[in-house]
C-alpha cells in the first residue's frame, strides 16, 4: 500500500521537477518581458559583463535595439563593443581554444540559455555565488557546483559566504551541508538582486525575441477562430434539422 | 431523413457566411508562409550599406565594393572623360537618363553627385553578366573611336563613362547607379541615399 | 458550368468519385464526439506538410549549421518562428489525434469484421508516422534530438547476430553523426510522407468500401429502403462535411492556444534539454523520448534484458495489429459488451496512461517495478481477450442505430 501511495505522489510531479539544479530550490525569476527599462538594463549588463567570454550568436544587435526601443545609433554608441555593424549577431572576439585554458570549459552560447535551463534556474544561479578557496577562481556555486565561471559579478554583489550545518546522511553518518548563503553587504545585496532581475529579464528576451508578439497575435488567431466557430456551427445546426 | 420546409435561403446565407470567413481565415494564413519567403533579418544584415574609402582612387582608375551580393563600380573619371561624355549623345539609347536607373540626385548629364567620381551597379542591363572596364588607352581597346566605357563580355553591350548604353546593343537600359552618400571628401557610403535613410 | 463538369466527366471519373466519396457515402447517423478524429487527423496531416515545406526551405541537414538554423528559423526567417512552432505543435497533437482514433475503434469494435483490413491499414499508418516523427525529431540537432536517437538505433543492436552492423548501417557511422542527420532528413521530407499520403488514400478507399461503422457497432447496410439507401445512413457531404468544419475550428483554437500561448507545453512538447546544441560527448542527466513514445519505452525498460526488451516493445506493437482476431465478442461496440470487458479496457487504458508517464521518469526501483505490474497488464489485455470476450454476459443489440434529432 504504501508502495501504491508513493507512486501516485510520484505521478503528480511534473516531467521537469528533475531539471532543478542540485537539489537547491528555485527562487523565481518573476520575468516581465513588457518591462522595456529592465529589459534595456539587462542588456547593458549583459553587453558588459557577459559578451566578452561568452557570445549570443543568434541575436543580431539591431534586432534587439528594434525590439528594446532604441535606435540603430543608440545601440552602436552603448551596447556595442565587439562588433561594427548593427546588422551583424552578438559575437566574440575570444579563441575557443583559449577558452578552454582559461575555464576548463568552453563558455555556452548564451542565446537560448534561458530556454535550455529555464529563467528560475539562471536567476538563482547568479545569486548563488559563494567563497569557496578551493576552486581556481576562488567562488563555487550552490546551484552548479564546481562551476568553471568567476563571479564576474563579484563587485556588484559583494561577497556571500556558506553557512554550514550538520545533517545526517542516508549513509549514517554526520555531514557538513550549505544551509544557506549570507551576503556580506546586505544593502548591496539587494540592488545586485535587481541587477539579476534585469539580467535574466533579458536573457528571457534573447531566448525567443517574437514572444510577445506571439502572444499579441495569439489572441487575434483565437477572436477570428471563435467567429468561424459560431458561424460554422450554425450551418451545421441548420443542416442537422433535416436528420430525424 | 427529410429535406421538407428547409429554408434555403438561410441555408445559402450560412453558407456564403462561412465561406467568406473560411476564405479570409485561409488567406490569414497564407500571409506568414509567402512574407517567409523575404530576405532574412541574415540577408538584409549582409545587404546593409557598405562604405568605400576612395582616398586612394587615382584619376582614370577604378575600384570596387560588393553591395547586397553585387559589385559596385567607383570610377574616379578624368577631365578628357568628363569632356567626351557630350559628344557621344548622338550614338546613345538613353542620353538623357529618362530611365529612371539612378536616384534624382545623380539624374544630371554625369549621373553622379560629384562630377569626377562615378558609382555604378556592375551588372549589365541586359542579362545580368558584370561587365568589363575598358579604357580608351587599352590597347585591347573597342575601335578607333572608343572613348572609355564598359563592355560586356556575355552580349558585347557597350557603355559609356556614365554608363550610359549605346544603341544598337542587347542592353536596353543605362547601368544602375546605387544609392549613395558622402559622408566626408574621401569617404563614400553606398547603400544609403544622399539625403538620409537607408535605401 | 455544367458543360465543363460534363466535359471533365467524359474523360475523368470527377463527379464520380465526389458522389461516391462525399455526396453518396452513407454514413451513419449516430457519429458522435468520437468520429472527428478520423478527419482531424487529415487536418494536421495538411499542417504538418504545409509547415514542413516551409521549414526545409531555410533548414540546414548538417550537424555544423542545423541547430544554428533553427533558429535563424526562429528570428531571422519573417513569420520562422510560427511555421516551426506550427511544426512541433503540429507532431504532438498528431499523436494526440490519433490515439484518440484507435481509441474510438477499439471503443466501438470497428476493427471487427469486415473492417479488419481497414484496422491493420490503420496500423501501419501509426507505425510510418512513429517513422516520421521520430526522424523529424532528430532534425533541430538538440540534445535530445541526438540522445534519443543514440538510444532508439542502439536498439537494433539487440537483434542477434546482425544487430551491432544493422544499427552501423543505419547510423552511417560510428555514432550518431552528420550522416545519419543528412539521411533522416531524406526520409523525414520525402520517403516517409510519400508512404503516409499513399496509406492514407488506401485507408480511405478501404473505409469508403466497407462503409463507417458507429457507435453502437450496427452494420447500417442491413437494413436499407427500397432506393438501396441505408435508413440509417445520410450522405457524408453535406450532413458531415460542415459537421466536420465545427470539429477542425474547435481543434484549430486548441492548436493555436498551444501554439501561441505554450508551444513548449510545459517541456512535454519542445524539452529543454533540445535548446542545447547534440554534444557527443555528454549525456544530459535524464534523457527520455517523447511523450507520445514513453509507453512502448517503458515497456523497453521494464524488460530486465536487452534483446527481450526490443523484442516486448515490439510486441506492444505488433500486438495491436492482431487484436481484429483475438476479439471473440459476439457484439462490437462497447455499449453493448459485457463487464469483463469494460473492466479489461478500463485496466488497459489505466496502464497505458501509467506505462505512458513511467516512461518520462527515471527508471528508480519503485517505477521499474510498476512498469513491470503495468506491462504485465497491458500484454494480459490483448493476450487475455479471445478468453474473456468470449464467455462475458453481453447485452442485445438493436436492429437499428439509436438517435436522437438535435
Amino acid at each position: 500500500m504504501k508502495k501504491i501511495l508513493s507512486l501516485f505522489a510520484g505521478l503528480v510531479l511534473s516531467a521537469n521537477s528533475f531539471a532543478a539544479g542540485g537539489g537547491v530550490p528555485l527562487q523565481s525569476a518573476n520575468v516581465d518581458l513588457s518591462d522595456t527599462a529592465s529589459l534595456q538594463r539587462g542588456a547593458s549588463l549583459f553587453v558588459n559583463y557577459c559578451l566578452s567570454c561568452h557570445s549570443a550568436k543568434f541575436m543580431r544587435y539591431n534586432r534587439m535595439g528594434k525590439d528594446l526601443g532604441l535606435t540603430d545609433e543608440q545601440v552602436k554608441e552603448n551596447l556595442m563593443f565587439a562588433s561594427e555593424k548593427v546588422g551583424e549577431t552578438m559575437d566574440i572576439a575570444m579563441r575557443p581554444e583559449d577558452a578552454e585554458n582559461w575555464f576548463g570549459v568552453l563558455p555556452p552560447d548564451l542565446s537560448v540559455i534561458d530556454r535550455a535551463r529555464g529563467s528560475d534556474w539562471v536567476y538563482t544561479y547568479l545569486l548563488s555565488f559563494y567563497e569557496d578557496e578551493s576552486r581556481p577562481w576562488g567562488v563555487n556555486n550552490l546551484v552548479f557546483k564546481d562551476v568553471g565561471m568567476p563571479h564576474v559579478f563579484w563587485e556588484r554583489q559583494g561577497a556571500q559566504k556558506a553557512v554550514y550545518k550538520t545533517e545526517m546522511g542516508h549513509d549514517g553518518k554526520e555531514h557538513q551541508v550549505i544551509a544557506s548563503l549570507e551576503p556580506a553587504d546586505p544593502a548591496k545585496h539587494e540592488a545586485y538582486k535587481n541587477d539579476v532581475q534585469d539580467l535574466v529579464n533579458f536573457l528571457a528576451y534573447m531566448g525567443e525575441p517574437a514572444k510577445l508578439q506571439r502572444y499579441d497575435l495569439g489572441k487575434k488567431v483565437l477572436l477570428f477562430l471563435l467567429l468561424m466557430f459560431v458561424v460554422a456551427y450554425l450551418l451545421k445546426k441548420e443542416y442537422w434539422r433535416d436528420v430525424k | 431523413m427529410s429535406t421538407e420546409g428547409v429554408d434555403k435561403s438561410k441555408r445559402r446565407f450560412l453558407i456564403g457566411a462561412t465561406t467568406v470567413v473560411g476564405a479570409v481565415g485561409s488567406a490569414f494564413v497564407a500571409v506568414p508562409f509567402i512574407s517567409s519567403m523575404q530576405p532574412s533579418a541574415k540577408a538584409q544584415a549582409a545587404g546593409a550599406p557598405v562604405e568605400a574609402d576612395i582616398s586612394q582612387l587615382e584619376p582614370g582608375q577604378m575600384m570596387t565594393v560588393e553591395w547586397r551580393g553585387k559589385p559596385v563600380w567607383i570610377v574616379r573619371r578624368t577631365p578628357e572623360n568628363l569632356s567626351a561624355l557630350p559628344e557621344l549623345d548622338g550614338q546613345l539609347r538613353d542620353p538623357d537618363s529618362a530611365v529612371p536607373q539612378q536616384p534624382a540626385y545623380a539624374t544630371n548629364k554625369y549621373r553622379s553627385i560629384k562630377e569626377e567620381y562615378l558609382v555604378l551597379v556592375g551588372i549589365c542591363t541586359h542579362l545580368g553578366c558584370s561587365p568589363s572596364h575598358v579604357k580608351s588607352t587599352d590597347p585591347h581597346n573597342l575601335g578607333g573611336d572608343w572613348k572609355g566605357g564598359f563592355f560586356c563580355p556575355c552580349h558585347g553591350s557597350r557603355f559609356d563613362y556614365a554608363g550610359r548604353v549605346y544603341a544598337g546593343v542587347p542592353a536596353p537600359t543605362n547601368l544602375e547607379v546605387p544609392p549613395y552618400k558622402y559622408m566626408s571628401d574621401t569617404l563614400l557610403m553606398v547603400g544609403v541615399d544622399h539625403e538620409g535613410g537607408a535605401a | 458550368m455544367d458543360k465543363l463538369v460534363a466535359w471533365i466527366d467524359r474523360r475523368y471519373p470527377m463527379s464520380k468519385l465526389w458522389n461516391e466519396h462525399l455526396a453518396e457515402y452513407y454514413a451513419p447517423k449516430n457519429f458522435n464526439f468520437w468520429y472527428f478524429f478520423g478527419s482531424l487527423a487529415l487536418v494536421v496531416l495538411v499542417i504538418q506538410i504545409l509547415s514542413g515545406i516551409f521549414l526545409t526551405m531555410n533548414y540546414k541537414p548538417d550537424a555544423e549549421m542545423a541547430f544554428a538554423s533553427v533558429e535563424y528559423i526562429m528570428r531571422d526567417v519573417e513569420w520562422g518562428w510560427l511555421i516551426r512552432y506550427m511544426h512541433s505543435t503540429g507532431a504532438s497533437l498528431f499523436f494526440v489525434v490519433i490515439y484518440l482514433h484507435m481509441f474510438r475503434g477499439l471503443m466501438y469494435g470497428s476493427y471487427r469484421s469486415p473492417r479488419e483490413l481497414l484496422w491493420v491499414i490503420g496500423m501501419f499508418l501509426y507505425l510510418a508516422l512513429m517513422a516520421e516523427a521520430f526522424m523529424g525529431y532528430l532534425l533541430p540537432w538538440g540534445q535530445m534530438s541526438f540522445w534519443g536517437a543514440q538510444v532508439i538505433i542502439s536498439l537494433f543492436g539487440a537483434i542477434p547476430f546482425v544487430g551491432d552492423s544493422l544499427a552501423l548501417w543505419i547510423r552511417g557511422d560510428f555514432v550518431i553523426a552528420d550522416a545519419t542527420l543528412n539521411r533522416f532528413f531524406a526520409f523525414h521530407v520525402i520517403l516517409v510522407p510519400l508512404i503516409l499520403v499513399m496509406l492514407v488514400a488506401v485507408h480511405i478507399i478501404a473505409l469508403h468500401e466497407v462503409g463507417s461503422n458507429n457507435p453502437d457497432g450496427v452494420e447500417i447496410k442491413k437494413n436499407k429502403n427500397a432506393d438501396g439507401i441505408p435508413v440509417d445512413g445520410i450522405p457524408f457531404h453535406p450532413y458531415y462535411s460542415v459537421k466536420d468544419i465545427v470539429g477542425v475550428v474547435v481543434f484549430l483554437m486548441v492548436f493555436s492556444m498551444i501554439v501561441f500561448f505554450a508551444p513548449e507545453f510545459g517541456g512535454w512538447f519542445l524539452e529543454k534539454d533540445n535548446f542545447i546544441p547534440a554534444d557527443p560527448l555528454k549525456t544530459p542527466e535524464h534523457i527520455v523520448p517523447l511523450w507520445y513514445f514513453t509507453p512502448f519505452y517503458a515497456i523497453l525498460r521494464a524488460v530486465p534484458d536487452k534483446f527481450l526488451g526490443v523484442v516486448a516493445m515490439g510486441g506492444a506493437i505488433a500486438v495491436l495489429f492482431i487484436l481484429p482476431w483475438l476479439d471473440r465478442s459476439p457484439v462490437k461496440s462497447m455499449r453493448y459488451k459485457g463487464p469483463l470487458f469494460k473492466i479489461a479496457t478500463f485496466i488497459f487504458v489505466i496502464s497505458f496512461i501509467a506505462l505512458g508517464y513511467l516512461g518520462t521518469q527515471p527508471a528508480t526501483e519503485l517505477f521499474t517495478d510498476m512498469a513491470r505490474l503495468f506491462s504485465i497488464l497491458y500484454f494480459a489485455y490483448f493476450l487475455l481477450m479471445p478468453f474473456y470476450s468470449a464467455i462475458d454476459k453481453t447485452k442485445p443489440v438493436p436492429d437499428r442505430v439509436t438517435f436522437k434529432a438535435h
